[in-house]
């Protein structure tokens, strides 16, 4: 059977005394890829970043319960463990403008001052950029400013940025929505070979888009987590009502 | 100027559009009206250009005149000393003998040691209001405290130098074995590091607002400490806006007289290290003005005026220079 990576145990967010995220419990085995959908507001992205503990970050954030890494409570855990082992993209594309693309990938070592020899950081370069279908694109170009990328690449070098921890975990926070079509459908088919090594969550609102990639899906509902199974069921035999109403577009 | 009025609107070309030579249906009369006014603001639109551009060329005219006044001004000193007034190394109205030397070295001396001194201050305030706290009654209470540093008079700070920093310098010199005068260069950069805190505080915090919070999630989501995030994305990204402040506190530092004239000592020997007595040359055209009883003298005094106007530029140009570079 498949095992659990990640686990919350009755998990609640706050901002101030906005109760954002209401007591979400839910497993995600691992080498999965999880699609959370919901309404715009109903805290999708707040337990996202619950997860990696970028939640605490924004000023007046609180979070209660649990949050349990391969059984490891993260709330225990040194947040730059955490966020070593749960690496993160974001929704905009943010590459560090003042670096190269080689840097952009490596920047994470860089950041936490792991210095490698120059052998091994080409490695993990190619490796990385190989990983996110970037490398023919750029391999020419890597001393080039990751900010020169079109945008879809610039999230592919995210992507690849995130990648080079070798997290065992990867939050995504809509990553497409701010591409186009094309760069959309490459990112997604990125998230087929990403699961061979990775277990991927996916925050999006678009519905599509779940169904496509995912093969759980849950669905959040004014912060609580109406329903979470497996992608196809939901879609074609939803439990609930609220998600029946979601999936057939009578809100959004 | 002429291309300006080639493209400028005018309202004959505007009556010629095809609008204007349809029939005379109910509407024509609506659209006459709406060409009227828009012909008004054309008119008016033309008349503020012509305004903002000549306050504009005129605020240029003011800096170049004044230039021109201090060159003319100090041709009489230009003719007896001639270029040997920039190395001169005596200053003696009595014989006079002008050198600007000692006085050039003073400014650059307590300029650049304020500006070592303020720079740790400015950064760490910058920083503090900028990335730590940005909001909240504490930091607002700061801010505004800080930019009031920039708002007390010069004179002021002159007189809590005499009072309080003199005496305290004046100890520190004797325990370190130095002529302990108190009076200085030493403390003139004192009091110009806090007079000039503000100006490098407040572009540099600005700045670090700035700094896009979707960057340092991504450092912060690669696993980056609070230090690492302010090392490697925030210093990077802001670096120029950071340079032109200490560029901005440096032009302050240079040009600062009421303060420094009060707590340097007023020699015009030069400094032999930085506890030493000296003078600026913005504190010597204070000081001496009123004393200079001949006109070479005067001149001399102008000539000095010159020369500190034109380091002040000089530095700035640098300092752009620099920014660019900086920012590439």
């Amino acid at each position: 059977m498949e095992s659990t990576i990640v686990k919350s145990v009755n998990y609640n967010a706050y901002f101030g005394d906005n109760h954002v995220v209401k007591d979400v419990n839910i497993e995600i085995p691992r080498n999965t890829t999880i699609a959370v959908m919901g309404p715009s507001g109903c805290g999708k992205t707040t337990f996202l970043r619950g997860i990696n503990r970028m939640h605490e970050l924004i000023p007046g954030a609180t979070a209660k319960g649990q949050i349990l890494l391969n059984g490891e409570d993260v709330m225990e855990m040194h947040p730059i463990f955490v966020r070593l082992k749960i690496g993160m993209v974001f929704q905009r594309p943010n590459p560090f403008p003042n670096l190269s693309i080689y840097d952009n990938v490596i920047a994470g070592y860089k950041l936490n001052g792991i210095k490698l020899p120059k052998a091994e950081r080409d490695n993990i370069v190619q490796h990385s950029l190989t990983r996110v279908a970037l490398w023919n694109e750029v391999k020419d170009s890597l001393t080039k400013k990751g900010s020169f990328l079109s945008g879809g690449q610039q999230q592919r070098l995210c992507i690849a940025r995130a990648v080079a921890m070798e997290p065992e975990v990867l939050l995504f926070d809509e990553p497409t929505s701010a591409l186009d079509p094309i760069s959309t459908s490459t990112v997604e088919e990125l998230f087929h070979e990403l699961k061979k090594n990775y277990t991927l969550i996916i925050v999006t609102h678009n519905m599509q888009q779940a169904a496509r990639v995912s093969d759980r899906t849950a669905f959040f509902y004014m912060g609580e987590l109406v329903e979470f199974d497996d992608t196809k069921t939901m879609f074609t035999n939803p439990k609930d009502i609220r998600t029946q109403n979601y999936i057939t577009g009578r809100f959004s | 100027m002429e291309t300006s009025v080639d493209k400028e609107l005018s309202p004959a070309r505007v009556k010629t559009g095809a609008g204007f030579s349809s029939k005379k249906t109910p509407d024509t009369v609506s659209t006459n009206k709406r060409l009227k006014r828009s012909h008004r603001q054309i008119r008016a639109e033309n008349i503020f250009r012509r305004t903002i551009m000549i306050v504009a060329v005129a605020t240029v005219v003011l800096v170049v005149g004044i230039m021109i006044t201090l060159a003319w001004q100090s041709r009489l000193s230009i003719q007896s000393a001639g270029l040997g007034f920039l190395w001169g190394k005596v200053w003696d109205p009595v014989r006079d003998i002008f050198g600007v030397y000692p006085f050039l070295l003073g400014t650059l001396l307590t300029s650049f040691l304020a500006l070592i001194i303020s720079v740790p201050f400015s950064f760490a305030v910058a920083l503090f209001l900028g990335e730590y706290f940005p909001k909240g009654w504490m930091p607002d209470l700061l801010k505004n405290l800080v930019e009031l540093i920039a708002a007390v008079p010069s004179v002021i700070y002159g007189f809590w130098g005499l009072a309080v920093l003199v005496p305290i310098v004046r100890s520190f010199e004797t325990a370190i074995g130095v002529n302990a005068v108190g009076l200085g260069i030493f403390s003139s950069s004192l009091i110009l590091a806090i007079m000039i805190i503000p100006y490098a505080a407040s572009l540099g915090r600005s700045m670090i607002q700035m700094v896009p919070a979707n960057l340092k999630e991504a450092a912060y989501s690669l696993g980056a400490t609070r230090w690492e995030v302010i090392r490697m994305v925030i210093l990077p990204y802001t670096k120029s806006g950071l340079f032109a402040g200490v560029m901005l506190s440096l032009g302050r530092a240079l040009g600062e007289t009421m303060a420094v004239t009060m707590v340097i000592g007023n020699t015009s020997l030069i400094p032999k290290n930085i506890f030493s007595p000296g003078n600026t040359m913005a504190s010597v055209i204070a000081n001496e003005f009123t004393e200079a009883d001949h006109p070479v003298y005067l001149s001399a005094l102008i000539e000095l005026g010159l020369v500190l106007f034109v380091v002040t530029v000089v530095i700035n140009m640098i300092g752009k220079r620099l920014i660019k570079g900086v920012s590439k």
